[in-house]
């Protein structure tokens, strides 16, 4: 949206096309003040943010085709779209714009234990949107893998939607989120153990318990320290990686760095992916987090209102001069190091990639 | 994550593979996900391994130990439709 904002106030015609019933992403379920880095935002909430954004795109005339899915990028830029046309009705259509933002944010990880298919066993972030988006309580009894600000954050909104949070569980010895959010929990009394994993969980219908244990430091756990915890819900908050799909189906490189969450497409300070006239941003080219995914999404909206000669040389400059100065202010806060290099890494994976390709071709 | 799963836990929900039939498929000789994907189906369902993904490349490593760097084992390679679709909607009206 960010993006489209961008071009779209240049003059550009933007269609922005979303899977979900709401354009906005994550934005929408987080209902919590804005945490860390975020200079200027650090105390407003989430789902304002998405509701200016919508606003914006809604002046600007920005066109918004939501419950429709990009199932496909292929040559020339030509995107297959499950268009949302009616109640109960979609249609493909395939749409050639001149360039494509791909923002399509990350996806959860997984952690496997005997018993994780069983009902009540989800990824924290969907019982966040059961709660925050469906208003639906996806259990009573809820037990959280991970103490990242995600899980913390998900148990606490759990609590307060209704549901009691039997404890959270991290491997690492220590509490991997911000102690604001850690607080919260303890002071309500809920445990958080650290040094802990889950071992396996029971039920029949559903998850109606799990065995946690004590692990050492190679993931090997410590017989006797087993304790049972009767749950009716598991949430797994173990990280998010990049939704990179329709970016690598298009050709575009990726590389591998773990503090962005995994594989994510390379591009250059333009956020242009190594397929010219694509443009990446968001989560989707590193896990981080809301304020760099809106600036990189500038980035990515002047720059193809300048390519497009929407907007003369020198003001887009400056725009992108402005964006980069902010996503670096972004980068100081929590593993800002690793994240500014990880990010530097990507920008020189492309210059190297398309030098190599001129060489060659 | 970097725990042990145990041969008998399912990895591949979508095409129901286990860890151990993973395990075997990288004794057979694969070294990325690619080729344990072609032995076992594991990531050619539904989510296109979305969610074991990083599961199996997780088991690489644990198997290969030394020899596997993420660059050696990959990723899944994503596929039209990246997301499930009827067949109403892919065909039109006239099927
Ligand atoms: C619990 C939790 C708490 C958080 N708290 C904070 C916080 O306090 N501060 C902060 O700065 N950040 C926070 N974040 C992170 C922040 O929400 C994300 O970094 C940000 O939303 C990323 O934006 P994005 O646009 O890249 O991706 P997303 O917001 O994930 O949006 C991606 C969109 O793409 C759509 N999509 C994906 N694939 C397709 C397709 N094929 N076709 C059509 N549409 C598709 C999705 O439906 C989605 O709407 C939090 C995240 C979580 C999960």
């Amino acid at each position: 949206m960010s993006a489209a904002i961008e071009a779209a106030s240049a003059g550009v015609k933007v269609l922005v096309i979303d899977a979900n019933e709401k354009a906005g992403g994550q934005l929408f379920k987080q209902i919590h003040k804005f945490f860390g880095s975020s200079m200027h935002r650090a105390g407003v909430r989430g789902i304002d943010i998405g509701r200016e954004l919508l606003e914006k795109c809604e002046e600007l005339g920005v066109e918004i085709w939501l419950d429709s899915l990009a199932i496909g990028i292929y040559d020339n830029l030509r995107v297959a779209v499950d268009r949302k046309t009616g109640f109960n009705e979609h249609k493909m259509i395939l749409v050639e714009p001149k360039k494509i933002v791909i923002a399509t944010g990350a996806s959860e990880n997984a952690v496997r234990f005997p018993g994780w298919t069983l009902p009540g066993v989800m990824g924290a972030g969907a019982a966040q949107t059961m709660i925050n988006f469906h208003r639906v309580l996806p259990g009573k009894k809820v037990l959280t893998i991970g103490s990242g600000n995600v899980g913390l954050i998900v148990s606490y909104q759990l609590m307060q939607a209704g549901a009691e949070i039997e404890g959270i569980v991290e491997a690492l010895p220590k509490i991997n989120g911000y102690a604001v959010h850690a607080s919260k929990l303890t002071r309500e009394g809920i445990p958080i153990y650290t040094g802990y994993t889950v071992l396996e969980a029971h039920g029949k219908e559903r998850v109606s318990e799990a065995v946690i244990a004590k692990v050492n430091p190679d993931w090997s756990t410590i017989p006797g320290t087993e304790k049972t915890i009767e749950v009716d819900t598991i949430a797994i908050a173990a990280g998010l990686k990049p939704l990179t799909g329709l970016a690598h189906m298009a050709g575009c490189q990726l590389t591998f760095d773990r503090f962005l969450g995994g594989w994510a497409p390379i591009h250059n300070e333009h956020m242009e992916t190594t397929v010219p006239g694509i443009y990446i941003a968001g989560d989707s080219t590193g896990v981080e987090e809301a304020n760099t995914a809106i600036e990189e999404g500038k980035l990515a909206g002047t720059a193809i209102a300048a390519s497009l000669g929407y907007l003369d040389e020198k003001e887009a400059d400056a725009l992108q001069e402005a964006a980069w100065e902010r996503l670096k202010g972004l980068r100081e806060g929590a593993h800002g190091a690793e994240r500014t290099q990880a990010k530097e890494h990507q920008l020189h994976a492309y210059a190297e990639y398309m030098e190599r390709r001129g060489e060659v071709g | 994550m970097a725990e042990y799963i145990d041969d008998d836990v399912l990895v591949c929900r979508c095409e129901e593979i286990t860890a151990g039939e993973i395990r075997e498929a990288i004794r057979m000789g694969a070294t990325d996900v690619t080729g344990v994907k072609r032995r076992t189906r594991a990531g050619m369902g539904l989510c296109q391994g979305r969610t074991c993904e990083a599961l199996v490349q997780q088991i690489l490593r644990q198997e290969l130990k030394g020899e596997a760097t993420p660059e050696s084992i990959g990723f899944s390679t994503p596929r039209t439709p990246q997301r499930p679709v009827t067949f109403g909607t892919l065909g039109g009206d006239d099927l």
